[in-house]
């Protein structure tokens, strides 16, 4: 039975694009076959975090139009085993995702794939709504700063309504919050949103904390997804996501500062 | 020593609980609004127009917020009509 996840968000720059990365390539190890889809029409970019760049040739709306079939527009990741790539296309049409379009390529997907995550675009129009409103699953990625939690609970009011499973009436799709950009610092004092607080405005699962990290940048200027970087904080952090995703409960790490001595907290700052 | 002074302070209001309450705000407003049935923004609107023949109110001084139990449905109206002059 194959699973179709989207990675949402409402607003822009809050990690989309590397969290789908990071995902899927972590679902793939696991040994998930996973095919992630880029859905973000004229601003294709989960290409170059995949490092896939130079291999692209066909793409979604290539399919979508008969142009090239699934095979040949999905690219294999060479780091990875089981994992797979469908880029977005870099067409200015708007209307090249149709609803009839997506889901024939989502119905291929799914008889060879155990998941496919889909990477949402920024915003509330077509390409978001189509990444959304065929999934089962949705991680929905929050930065812990004011904007960014109101745009992902508008986006929450649209997945429990404007989705295939919503207009069928059958139960609203499962929705998990991933905060991105945490910085435990900034929390302790006082100049950033907690996870709690989030999770209480939010109202919905945690699956994970992924911390403000130079790994990211640095995964992303070698378009390598940062789950590869066993080493990095982030690259853990999104590790334990995944799995906490397959069911495994696991402790949330780096939400919390080294606790300080006595001399520490009165000699802060 | 800035760090002694502050460790003396009485709690101050920082700017992340600033940053939760506004939100709170905001998402149970926008939750309610979007659902809510399709009449409470014009509903709103003439509430805020019957007020004003009679009192001189501000765009917030209505407040709406509408909550379901069960298959009970309570739509509680805040009407605020501001300092005494």
């Amino acid at each position: 039975m194959s699973r179709i996840v989207v990675i949402t968000s409402g607003k822009g720059g809050v990690g989309k694009t590397t969290t789908s990365a990071a995902i899927a390539t972590g679902l793939a190890q696991e040994g998930h076959k996973t095919a992630v889809v880029d859905f973000d029409v004229g601003l294709r970019n989960l290409d170059l975090i995949m490092g896939c760049e130079r291999r692209v040739v066909y793409d979604f709306v290539n399919v979508i139009n008969g142009d090239a079939n699934l095979r040949q527009a999905l690219i294999k990741d060479k780091r990875t085993e089981n994992l797979y790539i469908l880029p977005a296309s870099q067409t200015r049409d708007k209307d090249a995702l149709t609803q009839e379009g997506v889901q024939a390529v989502l119905d291929e997907l799914s008889k060879e794939f155990d998941y496919i995550i889909c990477d949402s675009p920024a915003g509330i129009e077509r390409g978001a709504l189509m990444a959304a409103y065929f999934a089962d699953e949705a991680i929905v990625v929050t930065n812990p700063e004011v904007s960014s939690v109101r745009d992902s609970d508008r986006m929450l009011g649209i997945l429990s309504s404007k989705t295939r499973r919503a207009e069928q009436g059958e139960d609203p799709l499962p929705a998990h919050l991933l905060i991105t950009r945490y910085s435990a610092d900034r929390v302790e004092k006082g100049e950033m949103l907690s996870v709690e607080d989030v999770q209480e405005i939010l109202s919905i699962g945690m699956l994970g904390v992924i911390p403000e990290s130079q790994a990211v940048l640095n995964a992303s200027n070698a378009g390598m997804p940062v789950v590869l970087d066993k080493e990095s904080d982030a690259g853990q952090a999104y590790r334990d996501a995944v799995a906490r995703f397959l069911g495994e409960e696991r402790p949330h790490r780096f939400i919390t500062t080294q606790k300080k001595g006595i001399f520490g907290r009165l000699f802060r700052g | 020593m800035k760090g002694i002074i502050d460790y003396f302070r009485s709690p101050r209001q920082t700017s992340a609980k600033v940053a939760k309450e506004r939100l709170q705000v905001i998402v149970a407003r926008e939750r309610s609004s979007r659902s809510g049935p399709d009449y409470l923004p014009a509903l709103h609107k003439e509430l805020l127009e019957v007020i004003r023949k009679y009192v001189q109110v501000g765009d917030d001084a209505v407040q709406m917020n509408l909550e379901s139990e069960g298959d009970c449905e309570v739509l509680e109206v805040n009407i605020t009509l501001g300092d005494k002059q």
